[in-house]
């Protein structure tokens, strides 16, 4: 544990908690706008996270300590993650959780409380979208392990902040073809992790098509805020991560306030572009069969394997 | 050309080879496929070039050129008069094997691929003769989608990936086996197109489809 690292923790930890619902909100204007429509502005999930979190949390009677308990594990991982992954510095505060296996167990964790959650109702929908989740995550798991795995292997270490700042030493090594196919994997994956279109569509409640919101049905005020919150935090960690593996540059490397400054700004901008560019893209796209979800991943998890394949058998430039 | 800079674009050719195959295998329609099958066309006289670039070969120049204009140029443009000719049938509805699955079994493949060429590597250790591994899952790739498609032409695609994965194993291991050779193998491809593109459009004009299966049964 280093200065570096503790004072990236703390900025990373304001950054992904406050800036989290901004990021929705941008990326809802965006939608909004090339739609046609006004839209709400880019504080508006910070308003209904407001309303929400005043309100007393109801639950479902014969529902257990698991319902309750869901939400926390949910927030409680995502700020762990928040916090190690390198999205503003490449140290980190606590270097051994910032390995990719801890990180990527983090936040499936996360997952599987909230699906244990639905489950936990007894209803109809809970089951039903706690058994979807399941399907989705069940390839999306080892597509993510395997995608950033890939990248590992050429500097021999999964500390995500060593992979960081391998890529930062030779920025060749991002249009190497491993790269190339461990990206697109990883961008299929963490669109359906994080049910955006056209895997799932965060805006309806169409019950013949929701996965997210079938299993958070029945949360209501202040449960609902934190599962709210803890998507969109979710959101700009996996955009983040994305961001910072592929396009490390800007990251801080020394505990001086100009670096860290432009850590700063360098973090908001990237996940901010990549943000606009989801929302713009699914402007554009349909939500695809449920049954065709599972060949989208597969696809996506053969392109990491694929990726892992080249890394130990191509030839590395010198 | 600096030995970085070629294994770099060595790499990214082969890169582009394996992900177009995995294309093919992945998409439905048919137009997309041809289309990717280009792509594939492109992929193969890069690597072609990156080679005779390295070796400063003016014969293995004129060698990716007349690759470029057969697969990226000539093979698509008829496969697309094959697909115009077809009609309505403009989409793999049903494989023998479904798309996810099949998506699986090429991850295996990949790994059979890199298997079966480990012994090849071993005989001489290069950058080029590394990547042979890709033109071997190329060629297991494309047998896997002559083998389960129904459609008479994805399996033509099929068999022009096997085709363009010999291709590129022959280049890769002996840098070129000689311009002769390649102009009458790159002749027979051809041939075998023309030949398949007019039985596909007289067994569409006889049965009014092209579903290989319709063909195990005796009609009038």
């Amino acid at each position: 544990m280093n200065a570096l690292g503790v004072i990236g923790g703390v900025l990373q930890f304001v950054l992904v908690v406050a800036g989290s619902p901004f990021l929705v909100g941008v990326m809802r204007q965006v939608r909004a706008r090339l739609e046609g429509r006004a839209g709400a502005g880019i504080g508006q999930p910070w308003r209904d996270l407001r309303k929400l979190l005043r309100k007393e949390s109801i639950t479902p009677r014969g529902t257990s300590e698991v319902f309750r308990i869901a939400p926390l594990v949910l927030v409680a991982t995502t700020v762990v993650v928040a916090i190690v992954a390198p999205f503003v510095t490449t140290a980190s505060a606590v270097d051994s959780v910032a390995d990719l296996f801890a990180v990527v167990a983090l936040l499936a964790l996360g997952t599987v409380a909230l699906a244990l959650a639905g489950l936990d109702t007894g209803t109809a929908f809970g089951g039903m979208g706690a058994s979807r989740e399941m399907t989705i995550i069940a390839l999306v798991e080892p597509t993510l392990l395997v995608s950033i795995f890939a990248l590992s292997v050429r500097v021999g270490s999964t500390n995500l902040g060593a992979i960081v700042t391998s890529t930062l030493q030779d920025p060749a090594r991002v249009i190497s073809p491993v790269s190339l196919l461990a990206a697109v994997a990883l961008v299929v994956v963490i669109i359906a992790e994080t049910g955006r279109l056209p895997v799932d569509n965060p805006s309806t409640h169409l019950e013949l098509t929701m996965v997210h919101e079938a299993m958070i049905l029945e949360y209501a005020g202040r449960d609902l805020g934190l599962v709210e919150w803890a998507s969109a935090m979710r959101l700009t960690a996996f955009l983040g991560l994305l961001a910072n593996l592929f396009v490390p540059w800007g990251i801080a490397t020394a505990a001086t306030p100009v670096a860290l400054l432009a850590g700063v700004a360098a973090f908001v901008i990237k996940v901010v572009l990549l943000g606009v560019l989801l929302s713009a893209g699914e402007v554009f796209l349909a939500k695809l069969r449920l049954f065709r979800v599972p060949e989208l991943l597969a696809g996506s998890f053969l392109l990491s394997l694929l990726a892992v394949t080249a890394s130990f058998f191509l030839a590395q430039p010198h | 050309m600096s030995h970085d800079l070629y294994v770099q674009l060595l790499d990214l050719a082969c890169g582009v080879l394996l992900l177009t195959a995995v294309l093919v295998l992945w998409r439905r329609e048919l137009a997309v496929i041809i289309r990717v099958f280009a792509l594939q066309g492109l992929a193969l006289a890069a690597l072609v070039a990156v080679l005779a670039a390295h070796e400063g070969s003016i014969e293995l120049g004129a060698v990716a050129v007349g690759i470029l204009v057969l697969r990226a140029g000539v093979l698509p443009a008829l496969l697309r008069r094959a697909l115009a000719a077809a009609g309505e049938e403009r989409r793999e509805t049903r494989p023998l094997v479904n798309v996810a699955s099949s998506l699986l079994a090429a991850a295996v493949l990949t790994l059979l691929g890199y298997a079966v060429s480990q012994p090849l590597v071993a005989l001489a250790p290069s950058p080029a003769t590394q990547a042979v591994a890709v033109g071997m899952t190329v060629v297991l790739i494309g047998f896997f989608v002559l083998v389960t498609r129904r459609r008479a032409l994805s399996q033509l695609v099929g068999f022009l990936l096997m085709d363009n994965g010999i291709t590129a194993v022959g280049f890769l291991t002996t840098s070129g086996v000689g311009l002769v050779v390649e102009l009458g193998v790159s002749l027979d491809v051809l041939l075998a197109v023309l030949v398949l593109q007019i039985l596909t459009t007289r067994m569409r004009a006889t049965f009014g489809d092209t579903d290989l299966d319709e063909l195990r049964e005796l009609h009038d």
